[in-house]
């Protein structure tokens, strides 16, 4: 019951009219911020900090505006992974996965109210989970060490299989490849550059957001001109748009979905060392190995769709968990909160919702009414991004193009990035030439480095002892789900595969 | 008439203009050489708004991110291509340093900026959980003399970094022969490691003040030892030192900043007298108490000295450990 008084508070502090212009401004531009590739939540909320400080607000103002950033562009990141198969922000890659397939069926509308019901739903449930439990949440944060996060992300590449194209080679090459490239950089667990040819921007190692704007947005800027070039179907991009809102029958088939992921993100993102990556990622193959009977998945399947968004939106609330109560930010974007909290003169940490319980339920409250206000904002909104679709490549490319190397100057400020970005969209488009998934690149690198520090951490703790990473009943849990999740589909695979050639077959004669 | 009285006009506006730009006043910036949300960051963000609180800047510093090379991009990208900025700063600390001395920044080296002012000193402390047997540093390092193996130390910087210099300081003031054997474990960052040592994965943790105190004050860990010449005041006054303990460690992270290479004397000396005035405010003095910041009143030339000297130190210890040859 005081939780409720209390939450009754944070709503008295947010809802003045001042604030919830701040809401909607924030939601606005978070939203916007995210669709941009290249430009994510992180950098968002840091872009905008200067503003806060200008107007003069106070902390739970500057909150406001600053967490309705947040949210607005975990919202926004998959508006362009649906409708150009380039991810807005790290957490929108699984978007593309499903989205753009439904996009390119004429599904377009569809996917995209689908998904912002889906990150609703998702950061709706995260909110309650942190109103709720942030407290005792902060306990599992403490069950993991360096053993049991090694087992976590093994579970991560194990169920990777599940996650692109048909050939698992591939899949796991591009996965080896993306590990390959984590490795470029000073190791920090002996301080040696690995892999940097004595090139001091490579000592952070590679920039996630380079790699994947690299990879996707200019890989595709690089096939159009190749089919311009051979003058080919470059028109070729008539979309149908289809219905702006998902039928009801498509929301419940979706809303099973919806409420298991949003529960395993927010666990992801409770996780200072998971995120909301590994959240979005998660839900997905752990998804398609629950409910795809008929392998689907990846063809523009509305849960595929669902899975990842509610994830990545639940993992964006759980990750407020660990930085409230902990003080230990659990992604880039709530570290960059963080900071702010600090410059305002609040620490937070395992005092902070006894000290500033206004600063806590007032920022609580704001996420009630920003998820509101982008639910409000993003469904009526979808007839306005559809549009994009209808713009002809040769007008869209160049755009892309230029998005693509004004937003990564923008953020690293640097010509070294840019020529960065310039190598990963070449071997993006060899990779699709040669029909290598995309994605697991991106987790490899993303993860590459976490997994293996972790992975040394807890083999330098007991003294070279491997047997260390079964030692808890906890990591033994992780590595059965992650053993089952990669041998079961070996098993039945073949079974499941041999009906989905006879399915395709009936589906193509009834398209043909 | 009319045309020449424009061009006098555009001609004053481009003089006055040309005037502003040699101020540090117009368009001030602060280069935070990593991500958003570490303590570079903080720094330039925190001085940025309590210049512009004070009035000593009109415009709103901007704050520009520049991370890679754990600050060597920024580093080189000051000298190389910012050479004679007047209104830019970038933040720098103990790590910067410490990075100096070990010719992690390629190519690059101390002298080829101006180092402006400190605006504090962060002591490094070394702690346990709240549950742990150990109550004194010597018992620590008495266990870890014993039998290195059986203590692993979490810290947020890298092999070699500032975190992990500060227990191997200690180490050597205490007499352990092979600093090296002590065992590091290296996080990304001093939360993490703080929450490493709670969750029981490791038996110590090295940092910063302001990382610990959060959890001293919720009674989650103990500080051991505060690697500062004499007892903080105010809210860290219970904390023991180092040297009350009979082992002469002391260990700083300061915070501060440093200037282009070919910055004006004018420039210089006007950020110098801008953070000085900063350091002597009241309201600076509130920023530092919240944070755990400890006095450290270093401008213009006795803050380069300093830095100076800290390089030299850092190179001594990293040989001695055999990080650098």
């Amino acid at each position: 019951m005081e939780t409720l008084a209390n939450l009754g508070d944070g709503f008295a502090i947010a809802l003045t009219w001042q604030n919830l212009l701040l809401a909607l401004l924030g939601c606005f531009l978070g939203t916007i911020m995210g669709a941009l590739p290249g430009l994510g939540p992180s950098n968002g909320v840091a872009i905008l900090i200067p503003l806060a400080f200008t107007l003069g607000l106070g902390a739970t103002p500057s909150l406001i505006l600053l967490t309705s950033v947040y949210y607005g562009a975990m919202y926004g990141g998959r508006i362009s992974s649906i409708l150009l198969n380039i991810p807005g922000d790290e957490p929108a890659m699984m978007t593309c996965l499903d989205g753009h397939p439904m996009a390119k069926k004429g599904m377009a509308g569809e996917a995209l109210s689908l998904s912002g019901v889906a990150s609703f739903v998702g950061a709706f449930f995260a909110t309650w989970g942190l109103i709720l439990l942030a407290p005792q949440l902060v306990k599992i944060a403490l069950l993991f060490g360096p053993a049991e996060y090694f087992a976590l992300f093994a579970l991560a590449f194990m169920t990777l299989g599940g996650v692109s194209s048909t050939n698992q080679a591939k899949s796991a090459f591009a996965a080896a490849l993306g590990l390959g490239l984590a490795t470029i950089g000073v190791d920090t667990q002996t301080g040696v550059p690995r892999f940097t040819f004595g090139e001091v921007h490579l000592y952070d190692g590679l920039d996630f957001l380079v790699a994947i704007v690299g990879l996707f947005a200019l890989s595709e800027v690089f096939i159009f001109l190749e089919h311009r070039h051979g003058g080919s179907d470059a028109e070729g991009r008539k979309m149908e748009i289809g219905k702006l809102y998902p039928p009801i029958s498509m929301l419940k088939q979706c809303m099973p979905t919806m409420l298991r992921t949003s529960f395993l993100g927010f666990l992801a993102g409770v996780l200072p060392g998971a995120g909301a990556s590994l959240g979005s990622f998660i839900s997905y193959s752990m998804e398609k190995r629950l409910v795809d009977k008929k392998g689907t998945f990846g063809t523009g399947d509305p849960r595929g769709v669902a899975a990842p968004e509610a994830g990545n939106n639940a993992a964006a609330g759980g990750a407020l968990v660990p930085m409230l109560a902990l003080g230990v930010p659990g992604s880039g974007t709530t570290a960059v909160l963080l900071a702010v909290l600090l410059a305002l003169n609040i620490t937070p940490g395992p005092l902070l919702f006894t000290q500033n319980p206004d600063v806590v339920w007032g920022l609580i409250a704001a996420l009630f009414i920003a998820n509101f206000m982008l639910l409000a904002m993003n469904i009526p909104m979808v007839g306005l991004f559809t549009r994009v679709l209808m713009i002809p490549s040769r007008v869209l490319m160049p755009i892309v193009a230029m998005v693509s190397f004004v937003g990564i100057y923008g953020i690293s400020g640097s010509t070294f990035d840019l020529l960065v970005m310039i190598g990963f969209g070449v071997m993006g488009w060899v990779l699709r030439k040669l029909d290598v998934p995309l994605v697991p690149i991106i987790l490899g690198t993303l993860l590459g480095n976490a997994m293996e520090n972790n992975l040394r951490r807890a083999v330098t703790i007991d003294n070279g002892n491997w047997l260390t990473l079964i030692d808890s009943p906890l990591a033994i849990t992780l590595w059965a789900i992650a053993i089952i999740g990669f041998i079961l589909p070996l098993v039945i695979g073949a079974r499941v595969k041999s009906g989905m050639h006879v399915r395709r077959d009936e589906e193509g004669s009834i398209s043909d | 008439m009319k045309l020449t009285a424009t061009r006098g006009a555009l001609a004053a506006l481009a003089l006055s203009l040309s005037a502003l730009a040699a101020s540090a006043q117009e368009n001030p910036e602060c280069i935070a050489p990593a991500n958003p949300g570490g303590g570079w960051d903080f720094t330039c963000r925190q001085v940025g708004k309590s210049l512009q609180d004070l009035g000593l800047i009109d415009q709103t510093m901007q704050v520009v991110n520049l991370a890679g090379g754990g600050g060597g991009v920024a580093f080189a990208e000051v000298v190389n291509k910012r050479n004679d900025a007047d209104n830019l700063i970038v933040a720098a600390s103990s790590a910067t340093a410490t990075r100096l001395a070990q010719g992690a920044y390629p190519g690059n080296t101390m002298d080829q900026v101006r180092w402006l002012a400190s605006v504090g000193a962060d002591y490094g402390v070394i702690a346990v959980a709240a549950d742990s047997e150990i109550e004194t540093l010597p018992q620590l390092l008495d266990q870890i003399k014993a039998d290195p193996t059986s203590v692993s130390i979490a810290g947020g910087s890298a092999v070699g970094g500032w975190d992990h210099l500060k227990v191997l300081i200690a180490a050597d003031a205490y007499g352990i022969e092979d600093v090296r054997k002590v065992k590091y474990i290296a996080f990304d960052g001093g939360g993490e490691a703080v929450t490493q040592l709670l969750a029981g994965s490791v038996q110590g943790f090295t940092g910063d003040i302001s990382e610990a105190k959060g959890f001293v004050d919720s009674g989650d860990i103990k500080v051991i030892a505060v690697l500062a010449p004499e007892r903080l005041g105010g809210a860290f006054a219970n904390f023991p030192t180092a040297r009350e303990q009979g082992i002469d460690a002391v260990g700083a992270n300061w915070r501060g900043f440093y200037a282009p290479g070919g910055m004006s004397d004018e420039a210089y000396d006007e950020w110098v007298s801008k953070i000085g005035e900063l350091y002597a405010s009241d309201q600076w003095k509130e920023v530092m108490a919240a944070n755990g910041l400890a006095p450290l009143d270093l401008q213009g030339d006795d803050f380069q000295d300093f830095v100076e000297e800290s390089v030299a130190r850092i190179q001594t210890i990293s040989r001695e450990i055999g990080i650098i040859k």
